[in-house]
């Protein structure tokens, strides 16, 4: 690997970085904006025009809040928990491929940090270690409610996986690889892995939701049943960086859902765009495509979030074990058996 | 090898701090990291997709489960009942039983060679499938069977017994 | 028993059925229903820049009035600070000196006059019983302030601005 190379990735890395963390900030703003709306408010608006600046002022206050760590937490650990927890909602980003190979001269930059051939196994093993950290936290809290909100996401989290996982299966059945960019190079134009799996990528958005602690599965932190949840010891940025990694979870699992089946950086008639305005245009307008479908699901999230009521604990497990499990495998088998009518 | 040698030093260690850790839950987070360091070694040997595995199934899914379980015990030191002399006598025989082991087969093992992989691909998703599912088809369905047979024996034990319930 | 209201609906507790129970169309319903909360006009308002029209018997912050030639009409006889259930009007009466008789209508007036802001009620009796016309709750929301004495509001505060200026 050339200097040159080394250089461009790094500063790949920062950009993506930098983007995942304002994307993050300003979707507390989003979330606060919109759920305004949505209830016919007007939101806040102190902070700057129209309260752009409300994420800053909450950034601010996060740090300016004193540090309290209760006596009788195990010290290591309630630190080591919100840190696991923004560690792996920033890892995530690294196997998404946010757009084509742009080629500039002589140097050709891959607009993904890294292309292995895993990919999607890769995301979901970031999505499953993710429950490390409110686990942690929760039981270091030494808190009765933390704990319970720990356990429950753990359980959540571990029912919402297998059906998740499922529903990858037969994504994979379709696509024939692993490698998340080869997934998305085979959805050009408008061939986007949606039209051919619904029931599947229905399946992958409410395990989404499920794996990210949103409304309507955010039991792990019902404030009516367990005070703060998980988070309930936690305070200054420490609680900053747990209600951070949620949003970057958002994120994060909003780019997976259109790198997998909402056709990433595709658009139709991408190959006329190119023709006409040069490739590397066409590269950038599908990046910003991208972001724009990626802005579109969180607006979803948001939208589901003040439209549907919480679940009760029996109703989530039975959603997840009784319903979404066997339509999975349903979906894998009907899935197999097309391929193979249609491969015959 | 230095990579190899530091993370293989890593995993001796992690697991040393398993067994000596005195809070379980502590001893579950060492395990957690000497499977981590499992999943590095997998990747040291270019075998990406046991690599993953090892990281969703070991890591993700089953020591969540471990810690589940003991976040849910009570660990508290007075609940804890005093064994009997009885029970350490067996264990000091049985530990030493396992060392006498343990060092006969050290000594008689003769220093090898490095293992070297004829295909370095070998580990790639394409080439295990092939090979899972031609070669190793009837022993791979079997074990399907295993674990189907695990799973109903798991639901007979936790569903309730209809009688009692009547 | 006969529904008086016409309000009364019928409650069944039916099975659900498949599309019902399936649970996805009532989700989408519900969204439909926030997305067009969406684009409604904000029932709430931005309260210190904006401010709604009170209503025609609102009753706020009291004013001490002036005549038309812009004389005090307060004669400082007390039957506000009787009528008052909450005991917050005190006042002071003095005799009008020659040469204000531009300020004062009457011969007596209210030196001090001062109304205790934490204790008000805004009942209104005492613009009830004002036979001078002389007090009136025509203000605004009383303002929020740190300290109790500065709730003590003194005739700098009540009395309405002189005419003409």
């Amino acid at each position: 690997m050339e200097l040159a190379d080394i250089i461009v990735k790094f500063i790949l890395v920062v950009i993506i970085f930098a983007i995942s963390l304002v994307v993050a900030m300003y979707s507390t703003y989003a979330e606060r904006k919109l759920a305004a709306f949505f209830q016919d408010r007007v939101g806040p608006n102190r902070a700057g025009p129209w309260g752009i600046l409300q994420p800053l002022a909450d950034g601010g206050k996060m740090f300016l809040k004193e540090e309290i760590i209760p006596t009788n937490a195990s010290g290591f650990l309630f630190i080591v928990g919100p840190s696991l927890a923004i560690m792996t909602a920033c890892i995530g980003s690294a196997v998404i491929p946010w757009g084509q190979k742009l080629v500039i001269g002589a140097h050709v930059i891959d607009l993904q940090v890294a292309d292995i051939n895993v990919g999607i196994l890769y995301i979901f093993g970031v999505v499953s270690l993710g429950v490390y950290g409110i686990m942690i936290g929760g039981w270091a809290s030494n808190n009765k409610y933390s704990l319970l909100g720990a356990i429950r996401a753990a359980s959540q989290n571990i029912s919402y996986e297998i059906s998740m996982g499922l529903s990858i299966i037969a994504l994979l059945l379709v696509t024939g690889t692993l490698s998340l960019r080869e997934i998305a190079e085979q959805q050009h134009g408008w061939h986007w892995n949606v039209l051919y799996q619904p029931v599947g990528f229905i399946l992958f958005l409410i395990c989404a939701f499920a794996e990210t602690n949103r409304s309507p599965f955010d039991l792990p932190e019902c404030e009516t049943e367990l005070v703060g949840g998980y988070h309930t010891e936690y305070s200054s940025m420490k609680l900053g960086f747990y209600l951070f990694a949620e949003y970057i979870n958002m994120f994060i699992s909003s780019a997976v859902m259109v790198t997998l089946y909402w056709g990433a950086y595709n658009y139709p008639f991408m190959d006329t765009v190119a023709a006409s305005v040069g490739p590397n245009a066409a590269v950038i307008l599908g990046v910003v495509l991208m972001f724009a479908k990626i802005f579109l699901f969180i607006f979803f999230f948001m939208w589901v979030r003040w439209t549907i009521p919480r679940f009760r604990y029996d109703q989530l497990m039975d959603l997840g074990w009784k319903t979404l499990i066997p339509l999975a495998i349903a979906n894998i088998v009907v899935t197999g058996i097309v391929i193979t009518l249609i491969n015959r | 090898m230095n990579t190899f040698y530091f993370i293989a030093f890593l995993s001796v260690f992690f697991s040393i701090l398993v067994i000596s850790a005195k809070n379980p839950v502590h001893s579950i987070l060492y395990l957690i990291l000497t499977f981590f360091t499992f999943t590095i070694h997998y990747i040291l040997l270019n075998a990406q997709f046991l690599a993953i595995v090892n990281f969703i199934v070991y890591m993700g899914a089953i020591l969540v489960l471990f810690l589940y379980t003991l976040m849910l015990m009570n660990l508290n030191k007075d609940s804890e009942q005093p064994k009997s002399s009885l029970v350490k006598i067996a264990a000091v025989i049985g530990g030493g039983c396992f060392l006498i082991t343990i060092i006969a087969a050290v000594k008689a093992l003769a220093p090898s060679d490095y293992v070297v992989l004829k295909d370095t691909n070998l580990g790639l998703v394409k080439n295990l499938g092939k090979t899972l599912f031609n070669e190793y088809l009837l022993p791979f369905e079997v074990s399907s069977v295993l674990l189907l047979s695990a799973m109903v024996g798991a639901v007979l034990l936790a569903t309730k017994d209809p009688k009692a319930t009547a | 028993m006969e529904s008086l209201s016409n309000k009364r609906k019928e409650v069944n507790n039916k099975p659900l059925n498949f599309l019902e129970r399936a649970y996805l169309p009532a989700i989408g319903q519900g969204l439909l229903i926030t997305m067009k909360h969406f684009w409604k006009k904000p029932v709430t308002i931005a309260y210190p820049e904006e401010k709604r029209e009170f209503s025609e018997n609102f009753r706020g912050m009291h004013s001490l009035k002036r005549d038309e030639n812009g004389k005090e009409r307060c004669t400082a006889c007390g039957l506000c600070a009787l009528s008052c259930p909450a005991e917050a009007i005190t006042m002071t009466a003095a005799e009008r000196q020659p040469g204000e008789e531009n300020l004062y209508r009457e011969e007596k007036y209210a030196a001090v006059y001062e109304i205790n802001m934490l204790r008000c009620i805004f009942c209104g009796l005492c613009e009830e019983a004002c036979p001078k016309e002389a007090i009136y709750l025509d203000g605004d929301i009383v303002p929020s302030d740190y300290l109790r004495k500065d709730f003590i509001y003194g005739k700098d505060k009540l009395v309405e601005a002189p005419l003409n200026q």
